[in-house]
């Protein structure tokens, strides 16, 4: 169980581990801002369902020579409070130890994008066998019994991805994810979180009248490559919380 | 089943292929699959893709007794000549059938990468032949070495999309064209160069290859002993040992020596398939690199590790240095230019001409090498 609390909407803000040297502070200002729980991308040298900017937010945490080790050692040592959730891509969930690692940090969760319901049995197993929940993706083109089967056998919360694309800030919020998280819900007791593309308060504030919560992930990364501070990107969490706190939509800043 | 046939479930080849894709792909993955199960049993697509092969394309192509490299090798070489099939190389043979197969499937737009130029040249002409819209992936590093194969593309009327990231190179490409294809399943048709990406590709791009080895088979007088091909992804390998799985033709594939996968590299994901794939101790993919932009690559085709772990292929690789030695000899020999990465399998053949000695060698010439003349100087 990712979240224990049923009766807020979620907030999850993500990092990519390693991609500079005080990234962990971002861990804290993220949990000290609001968050629910914390999205970490163990950065891979083929990201193929990420847009530009995790690919380059990977590029360079893999150029400063960040591994599972040195991200999993940072993670150990900030005892975070708040769930903490792996993503990352088939080539490094397969390694033999993988999740037991993971779990050993105090990791709660994994997402494997490149793993769907037919491929991921093997690394469910290990997941399960950690103490991991596994949270699996569905799509806007998932067909209502993939749907129905994705949602039946997922763990922690179901990622409904709000576009056909890779991950990358958008001018608004595809009109297509309100009605994906709406059928999942249908489907699952489980939360149902909206990621890829909710680049502002006002989309996350939209996304959460049909799901559970949401998951920021470029918008953050983008500023931080553009020279952001951990204490910045805090700041910016926490307007994100402002706007989902409700689940209704407050009016949110004009820049953030 | 037998070896070389139809994948077993989920697109295995033993424990490689599969489909590791995120979860938007897979419904049109699935959409291949039935479309490609549904025309490759219909007597009328097959029957317009041979005509495009032989009024198009200029198959058969011959198999050429290379006579004077022959004798000075102490052994009988014999060229299949994919190089004098139309665009120079053996991918047209993929690109017709999967082209076909979009169109049949009622998509505008073909989506492909490339890295020597040689796939994208022929993706870019079966799309100019059918009246679809073409995009070309290709890493920089590719457009600066390959610019003759950058300029017909151009002039087919593809549209090039540089790639910038990574090695700049085919896997990069790869990378860049699964993603867009991830924004755009229902207009496009992604045509993959090689036996390689989530199922069906491997299968279905070995089974529209497999003419090279079916055309060869039938062309030489007895099953030759040595059976070999070059390894990018592994297509015209997989093509040429089609026709001869069932032989008792000893099959050899070569890869470029920084590229690979075969022999340095471990079991892993890569481009929506499990195979054998070059990666350091962290799991990360490391970059391939070779005179060859076509072999610059650090996977391989599934089916190609599975034959590999059953022992019925083997593979082995070339140097850059030899390889251009072998570009040099053939000309000099035989009055044929080839690829660099079809001299790949040329230089083993030198490499290993004692070994070889008074066997017949059936190599695959898979494509021509105009597209080079800037490296061979
Ligand atoms: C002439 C030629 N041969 C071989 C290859 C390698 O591809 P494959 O291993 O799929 O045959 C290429 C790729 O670009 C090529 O252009």
């Amino acid at each position: 169980m990712i979240f224990t609390d049923e009766s807020t909407k979620k907030l999850v803000p993500y990092v990519t581990g390693g991609i500079t040297g005080d990234w962990a502070d971002c861990l804290r200002a993220y949990r000290d801002n609001g968050a629910d729980a914390i999205e970490i991308g163990l950065p891979f040298s083929d990201p193929m369902l990420d847009g530009p900017t995790i690919q380059e937010a990977s590029d360079r945490a893999l150029a400063r020579g960040a591994t599972l080790d040195s991200i999993l050692t940072e993670v150990r040592a900030m005892r975070a409070e708040v769930p903490l959730i792996v993503m990352t891509y088939t080539n490094l969930a397969i390694r033999p130890g993988f999740c037991a690692r993971l779990a050993d940090a105090g990791i709660a969760g994994l997402i494997v994008p490149d793993a769907p319901l037919d491929e991921v049995t093997p690394i469910r197993d290990a997941a399960n066998a950690a103490g991991l929940d596994l949270i699996p993706l569905v799509a806007p083109s998932t067909r209502p019994d993939r749907l129905r089967d994705i949602a039946v056998s997922a763990q922690g919360f179901v990622y409904a991805v709000s576009v056909l694309g890779t991950t990358g800030e958008r001018d608004r919020l595809d009109a297509g994810a309100g009605p994906l998280a709406a059928a999942v819900r249908a489907l699952t007791e489980l939360p149902v979180l909206i990621g890829f593309g909710v680049s502002t308060p006002e989309h996350a504030a939209a996304a959460v009248r049909d799901a559970d919560g949401v998951v920021v992930a470029s918008a953050l990364m983008r500023r931080l490559l553009d020279g952001a501070s951990p204490a910045e990107l805090g700041a910016m969490v926490a307007r994100f919380r402002e706007s989902t706190r409700s689940g209704t939509g407050v009016r949110a800043p004009e820049s953030v | 089943m037998g070896v070389m046939s139809e994948p077993a479930e989920r697109g295995r080849f033993g424990e490689f292929g599969g489909r590791f894709v995120p979860e938007s792909l897979v419904p049109a993955c699935q959409e291949v699959e039935a479309a490609f199960r549904d025309a490759w049993s219909d007597d009328g697509f097959r029957k317009d893709l041979d005509e495009l092969l032989t009024v198009y394309a200029g198959r058969p192509t011959p198999v050429t007794p290379a006579r004077r490299l022959s004798a000075e090798l102490g052994l009988t070489l014999l060229l299949k000549r994919e190089d004098l099939a139309h665009t120079g190389s053996h991918k047209i043979n993929n690109v017709l059938g999967q082209a076909l197969l979009a169109r049949r499937m009622g998509k505008r737009r073909l989506l492909a990468e490339t890295g020597a130029g040689q796939h994208g040249v022929a993706a870019a002409t079966a799309a100019a032949l059918l009246g679809l819209a073409c995009v070309v992936f290709m890493g920089e590093r590719d457009i600066e070495r390959q610019a003759p194969n950058v300029r017909r593309m151009r002039m087919l009327g593809a549209t090039l999309v540089p790639v910038g990231s990574g090695s700049r190179t085919l896997k990069d490409a790869t990378n860049e064209a699964m993603r867009r294809w991830v924004a755009d399943t229902a207009e496009a048709y992604y045509c993959i160069g090689s036996v390689m990406g989530p199922h069906p590709y491997p299968w279905m791009v070995r089974e529209f290859q497999r003419v090279i080895g079916d055309e060869a088979r039938a062309q030489v007088e007895r099953v030759p002993d040595v059976v070999v091909a070059c390894v990018g992804g592994g297509s015209n390998a997989a093509g040429t040992f089609a026709g001869f799985a069932d032989t008792g033709a000893r099959l050899v594939g070569v890869e470029a020596a920084g590229g690979a996968a075969m022999t340095n590299g471990s079991p892993g994901v890569l481009h929506g398939h499990r195979s054998m794939v070059l990666q350091d101790a962290h799991g990360q993919v490391v970059e391939a690199s070779s005179v060859a932009a076509g072999l610059d690559y650090p996977g391989i085709g599934p089916e190609h590790a599975h034959l590999a772990a059953i022992g019925r292929a083997e593979y082995a690789s070339a140097g850059d240095g030899e390889v251009i030695e072998a570009v040099h000899r053939l000309a000099r020999t035989e009055g044929i230019i080839p690829a660099l990465e079809s001299a790949h399998a040329l230089a083993w053949i030198v490499r290993n001409a004692g070994d070889l000695a008074g066997l017949t060698v059936l190599m695959t010439l898979s494509g021509r090498g105009d597209k080079d003349m800037e490296i061979f100087q």
